[in-house]
């Protein structure tokens, strides 16, 4: 079950049982839905961008505990962050879970989004961690459409 | 349900039907012998597609070697083996739906192509505005949206007959339903998010005794039921090969000769004429006159190896091992606490749908998987089945008789282990 402890790391099943900012948020100025048909995950990201900031941040929906940790991991880290600063986040988690980056990976200025290094092993499951990312940013694009990773 | 191991909390309730050599079935289907992720493959997502036997795959291989060519215009010798290889295979099939004639047997890609064919050639041109089509709330994905595509363009209704909790048809409300609007009615055989049986002879008659035309959605009901459709008197029935141990991308429409005989054609083409001018084209003899363009010569081929291949073992067999099959692997996940089995109607077959308390399906899927064990998780392409019963996905675990109670124990073991990780 080693490479299984890799995918399911403690923080990822704890932010799984209990996600952080789970819950709708009022006085958003921005939000975005995301949805995974394959497995039916769902997720609504809701932000409050303020000055370029994102003052808060909180989502809801139902899915796996990949995307569910995800979406609690990210509202965590980009909290309180600029724009510019989340999308470098996204970025350099994007190339961690698809294996871009390769073995040699420094996932060092991600913090606690480093749990998410063991999807890499599991392709079929990039699409979990990475569906609340993108909604993110649709919803700080001021997108209308709902986000497919399909 | 309790949280006894599933060793002790787990008798064995029946022995296998005698005579159902299993280990012997295994041997037939050489796929079985993988490995995956290092453990031996436990193959439980048979009701996507079924694996093969050796004898389909032979049958395949053979026609590429020495009878490839195209059917029923070659006047040469190997045109005229593959005509004749791709007919018998369609006698075989009316044989294993106990079609009156092989002419009331249509090659199709699938059970959807020939869903969307009866939608459209029979329903479409009779169906007035205001007019109703019947199906169920546990239709595949594709017994759905022809129809919602059909009432689209015709402007009639579909009606919608409900299942309650365990997941049964609620007849009393399919007679409901049954109205003087009523022209079709669509219905699943086997529910392939469920498992149940369906009343098909009743929903025939019920239908029948108001002038109604019924097609059944035989895909998941084929491979694990005896068919047999002129005692349950259906006016259409479909089947993939795919589901039923054949190839994928050839299925099989059965239709009663005097309705093929009265529809237009689906798709304009070559073999489906008699004779073209610009002026008029007269079209062929039923089944050609829905079999447009060069059809899939050696899926035919193999579907009818595949369906001589299941004869031979007997649907009664089968579905009497898989039946019981079915019945140990249903105690072997209600052992496991936390396990919640979507789909529980008296009449059913191989198939277990199931969450569990806290995890997402696709987590347990991903395990399993690990494990070697194949599952399928998701919707199920019966999206409306998931919001009946208020879960976003489940675990579909779906058996075939080459399965085994070992099998179902090392399902039983990764489902523990699931629990575990997820504490
Ligand atoms: C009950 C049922 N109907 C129809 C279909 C569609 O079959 P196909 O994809 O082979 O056309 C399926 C396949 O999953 C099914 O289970």
């Amino acid at each position: 079950m080693s490479d299984l402890r890799d995918l399911y790391q403690e923080v990822i099943l704890d932010h799984n049982k209990a996600p952080r900012n789970f819950h709708r948020l009022e006085g958003a100025n921005r939000t975005a839905e995301g949805h995974n048909p394959l497995c039916g995950d769902q997720v609504r990201v809701y932000v409050l961008l303020a000055d370029d900031r994102i003052g808060n941040i909180a989502f809801q929906g139902s899915g796996c505990a990949i995307s569910k940790a995800s979406a609690s991991l990210m509202t965590a880290s980009v909290k309180g962050k600029t724009r510019a600063e989340a999308e470098a986040l996204f970025h350099a988690f994007h190339k961690m879970v698809t294996g871009e980056g390769g073995a040699a990976f420094d996932a060092g200025g991600l913090g606690k989004l480093a749990a998410f290094s063991g999807v890499r092993e599991f392709p079929i499951r990039v699409k979990c961690a990475t569906l609340p990312w993108h909604t993110l940013r649709a919803a700080l694009e001021g997108r209308q459409e709902p986000v497919s990773t399909e | 349900m309790t949280s006894a191991g599933r060793t002790s909390a787990t008798p064995i309730r029946r022995d296998s039907p005698p005579g159902f050599d299993v280990e012997k079935i295994r041997e037939d289907f050489p796929i079985l012998r993988v490995m995956a992720h290092g453990k031996p493959l436990v193959y439980l997502d048979n009701a996507a597609t079924s694996q093969k036997p050796q004898v389909v795959i032979d049958r395949l291989r053979e026609y590429y070697r020495a009878e490839n060519a195209n059917i029923h215009r070659g006047i040469h010798y190997l045109s005229e083996r593959a005509t004749e290889a791709y007919e018998d295979a369609r006698a075989a099939v009316a044989r294993f739906l106990n079609a009156a004639e092989p002419r009331e047997i249509v090659f199709v890609r699938s059970t959807t192509e020939a869903i969307n064919l009866v939608a459209q050639s029979y329903a479409r041109p009779r169906l007035q505005p205001g007019d109703e089509v019947v199906i169920s709330a546990m239709e595949h994905h594709s017994n759905i949206v022809p129809w919602q595509i059909v009432c689209e363009q015709t402007g009639a209704i579909l009606r919608v007959v409900p299942i309650n909790d365990a997941g049964e048809l609620v007849l009393a409300e399919y007679e409901r339903l049954l109205g003087p609007r009523t022209k079709f009615v669509a219905m699943v055989h086997v529910s392939n998010a469920l498992g149940t049986v369906t009343p098909v002879r009743r929903i025939v008659e019920l239908a029948h005794s108001r002038g109604v035309p019924v097609l059944l959605d035989g895909a998941q009901a084929a491979p694990r039921l005896p068919v047999d459709v002129r005692a349950l008197d259906c006016d259409f029935y479909a089947f993939s090969g795919h589901k039923a141990y054949g190839p994928t991308g050839i299925g099989a429409l059965y239709g009663k000769a005097s309705l093929l005989e009265a529809m237009p054609p689906y798709q304009g083409g070559g073999d489906m004429i008699l004779s073209v001018t610009f002026e008029k084209t007269l079209y062929n003899v039923i089944p050609f006159k829905f079999e447009a363009g060069t059809p899939h010569i050696s899926g035919g081929i193999g579907l009818g190896a595949a369906v001589d291949y299941v004869s031979g073992i007997g649907l009664e067999r089968i579905a009497a091992y898989e039946g019981d099959l079915l019945a140990y692997a249903t105690d072997a996940l209600a052992a496991i606490p936390g396990v919640r089995l979507i789909g529980t109607a008296k009449e059913k077959v191989g198939v277990l749908s199931f969450v569990l308390e806290g995890v997402h399906a696709h987590d347990v899927g991903t395990i399993l998987d690990r494990e070697g064990i194949a599952i399928r998780t998701g919707h199920h392409c019966a999206m409306p089945v998931m919001q009946r019963f208020g879960v976003p996905a489940t675990a579909r675990a779906s058996l075939a008789f080459y399965n085994t109670r070992a099998e179902i124990d090392a399902l039983a073991a990764a489902m523990h282990k699931v629990r575990e990780l997820f504490g």
